[in-house]
């Protein structure tokens, strides 16, 4: 792989993540998240969506008028988006019925349409397909990190396997439950984000008034 | 009328779409910096809710259920697989209509919410509200309360967030945390209080 797609491809992954940075995609990354089983299949569903979308999108670019280009990039995504709901009602029942509603709700992931938009609709299919891909897989990195601490410390569980023996089964973990309410979802996104912009400080967003230089000029 | 008092305050509180479902996401963390633009965005999307997700609800009973092509002479065949390409069919085309419809009789409110109607094609509030209705097997009456008051709920959290970032702007955040960060954990803190809901039965 040369350099131009490898940089294509890794640079979602934290430089340039759709969730941390982009604020794109945020409302499954949190919905879905209370087991890393429905992670995983949601991971897996976005990724092939975007990266599809992104290369099905990317061919026909030079033949659809901008007015219409909106309603045409839906209908394509929508169309994936019901290939892989049927798959994933054939192949993977039970998780499917897990996700509920949020399988269908990828359609208006604002991944999907913003990579759409904003990459595909300049750039040649392949290169499209791996920024696809490269985003996918910055989605997919937040949320199998946030599912993994939801899992493992509300029910002890990963993946459905004990790893922290729970004091109802005669174990020594007192399960969290606020890490199986939507809440921790957001708690767990906000320190992530955190975490990720002191290592790389030049994600910091700038504030809108600096309270030490107005008001306590010494400090500043 | 009971049930649909039920359901309605049941869609505004305790399934709140923002805070419970997390649907429409994107525009709650983006639009949410000044009181006035989070009330224009907040009433489109009852607007829109309250038409589309009746509309969905009369598609799917009579052109998608298992069964429901019977009055054109066709009962064996299901449709249900092209309900996502439908519903999200019918939302743009309701954006579109409404938008033109409001530009021609009621100009005022065409310019307030303006910007805000496009946005809302790709808001997931409104198209997690038509799923919802579906999973759920709402019937056309329940589908109208259910529209208004999903509706409602998104709007009220997103004007209280506004609220919440107006005064967040006057207090020293840490910096990797500012913006956001910081919003993130208000909306948790927020989502917390909505969870109190939780327990009433009506």
């Amino acid at each position: 792989m040369d350099s131009e797609s490898k940089k294509v491809v890794l640079d979602p992954l934290v430089d340039n993540n759709p969730i941390t940075l982009q604020v794109l995609g945020v409302c499954s990354a949190l919905a879905v998240t209370t087991t890393l089983a429905a992670s995983l299949m949601m991971c897996f569903a976005l990724t092939l969506v975007v990266a599809c979308s992104n290369a099905s999108i990317s061919m026909i670019r030079d033949h659809v008028p901008s007015s219409i280009r909106i309603i045409v990039q839906m209908t394509i995504i929508a169309s994936l988006v019901i290939v892989v709901d049927q798959l994933l009602k054939a192949f993977a029942y039970d998780t499917a019925k897990q996700l509920s509603v949020f399988v269908g709700l990828i359609i208006t992931n604002c991944i999907v349409l913003g990579r759409a938009e904003a990459f595909a609709m300049k750039n040649p299919p392949g290169v499209s397909f791996l920024d696809g891909l490269g985003n996918g897989l910055g989605y997919s990195a937040v949320l199998i990190i946030v599912g993994t601490l939801r899992e493992l410390f509300g029910s002890g569980t990963l993946l459905g396997y004990t790893i922290l023996p729970t004091v109802n089964d005669g174990g020594w973990y007192y399960t969290n439950g606020m890490m199986l309410l939507p809440p921790s979802a957001f708690f767990i996104i906000g320190l992530m984000i955190w975490g990720v912009r002191t290592w790389k400080p030049k994600q910091v967003e700038k504030a809108d008034y600096r309270i030490h230089e107005m008001h306590r000029p010494e400090a500043g | 009328m009971e049930a649909a008092l039920s359901l309605f305050v049941k869609a505004v509180f305790i399934e709140n779409l923002a805070l419970a479902f997390f649907l429409g996401m994107c525009t709650f963390l983006a639009v949410s910096k000044k009181i006035e633009t989070a009330i224009g965005l907040g009433t489109a999307v009852v607007v829109v809710q309250a038409i589309t997700v009746p509309v969905n609800n009369l598609i799917f009973q009579f052109l998608l259920a298992g069964g429901a092509l019977a009055w054109i002479g066709l009962p064996d065949v299901d449709l249900s697989f092209l309900g996502l390409i439908c519903y999200i069919g019918v939302i743009a085309a309701m954006v579109q209509i409404l938008e033109m419809l409001l530009d021609r009789y009621f100009p005022a409110l065409y310019n307030a919410l303006g910007v805000f109607l496009p946005l809302i094609t790709v808001n997931c509030a409104i198209l997690g509200g038509s799923l919802f209705m579906v999973e759920r097997d709402y019937d056309f009456g329940e589908s109208v309360v259910y529209g208004v008051g999903s509706g409602v709920g998104w709007a009220l959290a997103i004007t209280a967030l506004a609220g919440i970032r107006e005064k967040l702007k006057y207090s020293d955040v840490p910096e990797g945390l500012q913006g956001l960060g910081i919003t993130f954990i208000t909306v948790g803190l927020m989502s917390l209080g909505f969870m109190a809901f939780s327990g009433i039965q009506l």
